[in-house]
């Protein structure tokens, strides 16, 4: 199952303004891990999530997906092969309704309607959201908007599943059932994020960003729970280490 | 006319087009086609037509009724895009000012008629308009244009404005309210300002457009938008259409008013 | 700005669907073929965008009443013509639907005096020459201010010559043109500093988005030799309206010299009322102007010369009113009762 597999090699990304927001990044997540990305507002962590589908290209370095290099040449494959999910889900759904966004994805894969139709169906039971089929997007609350988000991606059943903020703006009740989702899919899962407690519950690996280079990369019970690191990177411990 | 109150409405139609009412679930197309051949019903009327007209409120208050529209929230609306049509009426009756009829010995002229007509048909056309839009969703009436022949782009064009409008309205006004819980009276509210704030909403909005581009990248987008097809037009919708087609080819023909009218008159007056 | 179904005749609202029709298809097509996807996602929240600016007011120096901006100029200018067209027509028709701004009929002219000017006229002709591709401040200042003044006098213009085509409001060409051109000169110029004001804005920070038009390879003469195709049909559409509808040109015509108001023709329904009307023989109670004025004047002042037509048909009318009531009350009566069954 290699390709379950994203490579970062030396990856840098300069913004067409100069701002150089990533710097000699490298990694390697296998098959199944399930990694929280942690660092400060502006580390560079979309940026990081922008290079994993081809979104962007890196600067300098590679980026592989199994054995195959994110290029211009492979991005139907690799975009197959990472689903993302953006930050905010406004910008992620932009069908006219709930069934035809989830449906977007698998339409572009080409598959028959009755496929297309069984995947969206699965995609939004699976996220709990199978009785919003027929609404229009700016008619769901915030928490409803990030479910179906997750949904079109799942839809297209990646391999990867990237997830940029997924618990922004979520009420508790929404985070529970989304940290639910998460655990329960079988692949390899990223999540950028400053929900610290997700990472420590849901992630066996941590990611600490800061400045555009990787600070540290270990479990995250050493990592978010080190009090002197979180404070040098500007973040603050998880709010479960603190009661 | 207040822009913001005309907002909170779009929101209102935009619920009461999802109501499930049998009207509500006649096919997008034939409910448009209707509308269109009755607008043009009404406008073709001649300029000092008015009793002509008012067998045509039935196919309105048919809407009201079947899709169960608050008939004062039309009213509402009329009133508030009424001014234009008012002003340039209003002429009618300064430049013509020839007698033409005299009722209980007042005597009206020709530019009154003409002005009452002009009302008639604005308070027709534009609330079969509001009501085509209460009565269906605007997805629904997308699709039918697509169907119809509209190119795509366009098609396409209309769901995506729809689509943000609410998101990016909901941003403006958090702006706005931003700048006046920072402005005393008028001052904050002039011009410079104004333009900062347009500015910085353009550019966030033209960052928006970036990130929904990726997320479309990202589910695999070729340039062909996927559109799905969900209404069909079966035998109700056949009904529907030809049935108000006729009735309103009938009413323009035959002033059912004046037949109403001289019945009464030989039943009253002899 | 926004014309109304009210005050237009079926063929000046026809002539100018088929002419927005027409110019639609060719945006379209025209857009398809540069094809770049990336537009579609920005047309579309450029499009929400027109609306949420208007969102924000401001206040007009020294009067304290405020205002808001139209944006057509500033679409163009954005986008350049075909995306731009395409634009502003879908803000009109979403217009049209949610704010009854004008009505169905109308839409086609509101999106030609309001999106083909703009787009096509103005854009090319005056904004282009004047920016070319040196997008200086000052440039951008003169021809953003100058795009969106013409812009608004070529609509406003063609707002006055529809309704008077048209022949439904009787205001004199001359005396509305009075009327508009000035006010739109005023609003005209708030918006093109407001525009320039934006576009000067969007030039500091993101000098790349103005610069990624489609435009830069296209000639001046290439353009002018397109405005003049279109002016030709512009020319010919006006000369069909002539056609078929003498009345409402010549009337604008006579108008505009004070000669008398020429003959209308007879409406063929009219007649048939007229008919039924004379064998009837009702409602004699009601007084009518003297039988002499009519003999002389029918047909000549008013179309529907026969008054006793009108007052029958009023109160039939009348009547006519209360049945469709009480109609949609029933109807009401017996699908709430379905709804909650
Ligand atoms: N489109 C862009 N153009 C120029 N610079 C950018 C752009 N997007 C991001 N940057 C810069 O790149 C750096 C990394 O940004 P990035 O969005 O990846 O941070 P982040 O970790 O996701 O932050 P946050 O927690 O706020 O989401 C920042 O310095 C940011 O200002
Ligand atoms: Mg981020």
């Amino acid at each position: 199952m290699s390709h379950h597999i994203i490579e970062f090699r030396n990856v840098s990304f300069t913004y067409p303004d100069g701002t150089a927001a990533l710097r000699d990044v490298s990694f390697r997540i296998t098959h199944g891990e399930a990694v929280g990305i942690v660092g400060p507002n502006g580390a560079g962590k979309t940026t990081l999530i922008m290079l994993m589908n081809g979104l962007i290209l890196p600067g300098g370095g590679e980026v592989m997906v199994g054995e195959v290099p994110v290029t211009r040449k492979t991005l139907s494959e690799i975009r197959r092969k990472v689903g993302v999910v953006m930050q905010n889900p406004d910008d992620q759904l932009f069908m006219p309704t709930v069934r035809e966004d989830v449906a977007f994805g698998p339409s572009n894969m080409e598959l028959p309607p009755e496929v297309i139709e069984q995947r969206v169906d699965e995609a939004l039971r699976e996220v709990g959201a199978l009785h919003l089929k027929d609404r229009p997007p700016h008619r769901l609350s915030g928490g409803q908007k990030k479910a179906v988000a997750i949904a079109g991606v799942i839809a297209m059943k990646p391999d990867i599943l990237v997830m940029d903020e997924p618990t922004a703006g979520l009420d508790p009740g929404a985070r529970r059932q989304l940290i639910e989702i998460v655990k329960g899919f079988r692949h390899s899962r990223i999540i950028a994020t400053h929900d610290l407690d997700l990472v420590l519950e849901v992630c066996e690996r941590c990611i600490l960003l800061h400045g555009g280079a990787i600070k540290r990369d270990g479990p995250p019970g050493e990592i978010l729970l080190d009090a002197q690191l979180m404070q040098e990177s500007g973040l603050a411990l998880p709010l479960s280490a603190t009661v | 006319m207040e822009i913001g109150s005309n907002f909170l409405n779009i929101g209102y139609l935009d619920s009461l087009s999802y109501r499930a009412s049998p009207v509500h679930r006649i096919d997008p197309r034939i409910k448009t086609i209707v509308t269109i051949v009755y607008v043009v019903t009404v406008v073709s009327f001649p300029r000092y037509e008015v009793s002509g007209l008012l067998p045509f409120f039935i196919y309105p208050v048919f809407l009201i009724s079947v899709g169960n529209i608050p008939p004062g929230f039309v009213l509402r609306k009329l009133l508030l895009v009424s001014p234009f049509v008012v002003m340039v009426g209003m002429f009618n009756p300064i430049f013509d000012r020839t007698p033409m009829l005299e009722l209980y010995g007042v005597e009206i002229s020709g530019g009154w008629v003409s002005f009452t007509s002009i009302l008639l048909k604005f308070v027709l056309t534009i609330s079969t308009a509001l009501l085509l839009i209460a009565t269906t969703s605007f997805t629904g009436i997308c699709e039918g244009l697509g169907r119809m022949g509209v190119p795509q782009v366009f098609v396409v064009q209309l769901l995506f404005l729809y689509r943000y409008l609410f998101v990016l309205v909901e941003e403006a006004l958090r702006m706005v309210r931003a700048r006046d819980a920072r402005s005393s009276g008028k001052r904050g509210k002039g011009v410079r300002v104004f333009i900062h704030l347009v500015g910085v909403l353009l550019v966030r909005t033209i960052q928006r457009a970036e990130r929904i581009y990726a997320a479309m990248l990202s589910r695999g987008y070729t340039g062909r938008m996927p559109l799905r097809r969900t209404h069909r037009i079966g035998m109700k919708e056949l009904i529907f259409l030809s049935s108000w087609i006729l009735l309103f080819l009938v009413m323009r023909r035959y002033n059912l008013s004046l037949y109403l009218g001289i019945l009464l008159g030989q039943d009253g007056m002899r | 700005m926004h014309m109304a179904d009210a005050l237009l005749s079926p063929t000046v609202g026809g002539a100018f669907w088929a002419a927005t029709g027409a110019t639609t298809a060719y945006a379209a097509r025209r857009l398809r073929k540069d094809i770049n996807e990336k537009l579609v996602p920005l047309m579309g929240v450029l499009g929400a965008f027109v609306f949420a600016a208007q969102m924000i007011n401001f206040t007009i120096p020294g009067t304290g009443s405020s205002g808001h901006i139209g944006g057509g100029m500033l679409l163009a200018i954005l986008l350049g013509p075909h995306a731009a067209f395409l634009v502003i027509a879908s803000v009109l028709t979403v217009q049209s639907l949610f704010f009854a701004d004008g009505g169905l009929l109308a839409l086609g002219s509101n999106i030609w005096n309001l999106g083909f000017y703009p787009a096509y006229i103005v854009y090319p002709l005056i904004y282009r020459s004047i920016v070319r591709d040196n997008p200086t401040a000052r440039r951008v200042a003169i021809g953003a201010i100058l795009s969106v003044v013409v812009a608004l006098q070529l609509g406003a213009f063609s707002v006055v010559l529809q309704t008077r085509l048209s022949g439904i409001s009787e205001l004199p060409f001359r005396s509305f043109l009075l009327l508009m051109l000035p006010v739109h000169l005023v609003i005209g110029l708030a918006e093109g500093v407001i525009t320039a004001g934006v576009v000067n804005y969007l030039r500091s920070i993101q000098p790349e988005l103005l610069s990624s038009r489609p435009s830069s390879g296209r000639s001046l003469r290439k353009v002018i030799i397109a405005v003049s195709v279109m002016a030709v049909i512009t020319g010919g559409l006006l000369s069909w309206f002539a056609s078929v509808n003498p009345d409402g040109l010549e009337w604008s015509i006579q108008r505009i010299y004070g000669e008398p108001e020429i003959q209308s023709k007879e409406n063929p329904v009219t007649e048939k009322l007229q008919a039924i009307q004379e064998k009837t023989a009702i409602l004699p109670d009601y007084s009518l102007p003297s039988e002499g004025s009519e003999e002389t004047d029918s047909g000549e002042a008013w179309p529907n010369p026969d008054p006793g037509t009108s007052i029958s048909g009023l109160v039939g009318g009348f009547m006519v009113l209360l049945v469709v009531v009480i109609f949609g009350l029933g109807l009401r009566r017996l699908s709430g009762n379905g709804n909650r069954e």
